[in-house]
């Protein structure tokens, strides 16, 4: 790992100043994907910014029809946190599956929203439940926030504050992991919620994307039987050693059979 | 250069660090508390595990600087002053639960942490979830399940189903 200037700011003003100040600083909070970069030396950050004592980005509230999540909650948080147990019980699952147990200890909401990882569970499920991106100079909806393989809306010096999940009526999520590394290979988090039926996949594309075909079919009829005559297109979805683009299009209906299956 | 001040296994430390020092590399280097081991250096394997604040973490991936003010416990804060091993060490011993031993401060620095976070018992199958980020190479779990199960017992003072089902 190269050298760098570590900064521990108090307040969301001050990380952005700082962000603002050099573009090859780095925001960290629990470190779980930038520290394994920065030990390949694909980073050479000039500061790394902690923003792990920064109280505004701390909490777990309800707002109305939301749960609103703060950048800073742990996946174990999430996963054991009583208010997101009993308003969104298939997040709460979704983040025990993160990772394993001392990953979800450290690892943020924030951090994985902002990562976008391709194979991350949580843009599936923002996709899903028709999230809000809170940053410290906006609100972005999921669906314009993920653009790409490690690429959202975000700009260099912008920082996720918290995530706003409108509560559904029902819920649900599957995936395949890796059998080694444990990564989503496809999951598919489905949500019948205040903006109608939603459907996001995460790990079988570059980027997290709604089905809307399935979301049509479970629209008419929420029900397994609806997905699973639904067939995903292989086109510009991921192909690799751990399984072809065709593979991961049939997981897709796989997956989404199982989570309207989870979801009740 | 930066200064971190942390308490390891009770008591205080103030040390310097760079930015990049790892806290398995303070523990290890500054410290000599050589117990915490590295094995994959990629957050996998769960050799290097630690608790943080109580919480079990993997300190090959946490910024020596990250742990301002926290309180560190290791392998070797454990066993009591007279050398009388906790439960969960004394667990490994009775059950063999370790083949070469590398892997064996990791995965019970995990098992604690498992057993604190499930304080009505833990079934075989949640034993084996927990340890989904300790990776043992002499294929050894099945003891270290056993072990788990029976200091889980001895910890929240109950029987384990895992246990029950044994007898």
């Amino acid at each position: 790992m190269y050298d760098f200037e570590y900064h521990k700011p108090s307040s969301i003003a001050d990380a952005v100043k700082l962000l603002a100040a050099d573009p090859e600083a780095k925001a960290i909070s629990g470190g779980m994907t930038l520290l394994p970069a920065l030990k390949h030396r694909l980073n050479k950050p000039s500061y790394v910014v902690d923003l792990s004592g920064i109280a505004e980005l701390q909490g777990v509230r309800k707002e109305g029809g939301n749960i609103v999540i703060g950048a800073l909650t742990r996946h174990y948080e999430i996963a054991t946190h009583p208010q997101i147990l009993a308003a969104i019980p298939a997040l709460a699952r979704m983040a025990s599956t993160i990772g394993d147990t001392q990953v979800r200890n450290r690892g943020t909401l924030g951090g994985s929203m902002a990562n976008n990882d391709p194979a991350a569970d949580y843009p599936a499920a923002a996709l899903a439940l028709g999230a809000t991106i809170i940053t410290d100079r906006r609100s972005i909806p999921a669906d314009a926030f993920f653009l790409g393989m490690f690429t959202t809306a975000l700009e260099p010096d912008e920082l996720v504050t918290a995530v706003s999940f409108p509560v559904p009526e029902k819920a649900g999520y599957a995936k395949m992991r890796n059998p080694a590394s444990r990564y989503s290979m496809t999951g598919v988090f489905v949500a019948k919620g205040p903006s109608g039926v939603r459907v996001g996949v995460n790990g079988a594309g570059p980027c997290a994307f709604r089905q809307q075909e399935m979301e049509a079919a479970l629209t008419a009829n929420w029900s397994p039987d609806a997905v699973a005559k639904v067939k995903q297109a292989p086109d510009e979805l991921n192909s690799d050693i751990h399984g072809s683009a065709e593979y991961r299009a049939s997981l897709v209906t796989v997956m989404a059979r199982r989570a309207v299956a989870d979801a009740g | 250069m930066p200064q971190v001040t942390l308490t390891v296994n009770g008591k205080s430390h103030t040390v310097d660090v760079e930015g990049r020092t790892l806290l398995v590399e303070l523990l290890r280097e500054k410290l000599r508390l050589t117990g915490t081991h590295v094995g994959c250096d990629t957050s996998q394997c769960g050799a290097c595990v630690v608790h943080m604040g109580g919480d079990s973490v993997k300190a090959c991936t946490i910024l020596a600087v990250q742990c301002e003010g926290a309180e560190i416990a290791t392998i070797e804060g454990l066993a009591a002053a007279d050398g009388t091993l906790h439960p969960m060490q004394e667990a490994f011993r009775e059950y063999h639960a370790l083949q070469c031993g590398f892997c064996t401060p990791g995965m019970v620095m995990s098992a604690i942490d498992l057993v604190k976070k499930h304080p009505s018992g833990l079934s075989e199958q949640e034993i084996r979830d927990g340890l989904e980020g300790n990776i043992c190479r002499c294929t050894g779990y099945h003891n270290i399940v056993k072990a788990i199960a029976a200091a889980a017992e001895v910890m929240n003072g109950k029987r384990s189903e895992l246990a029950r089902a044994a007898e």
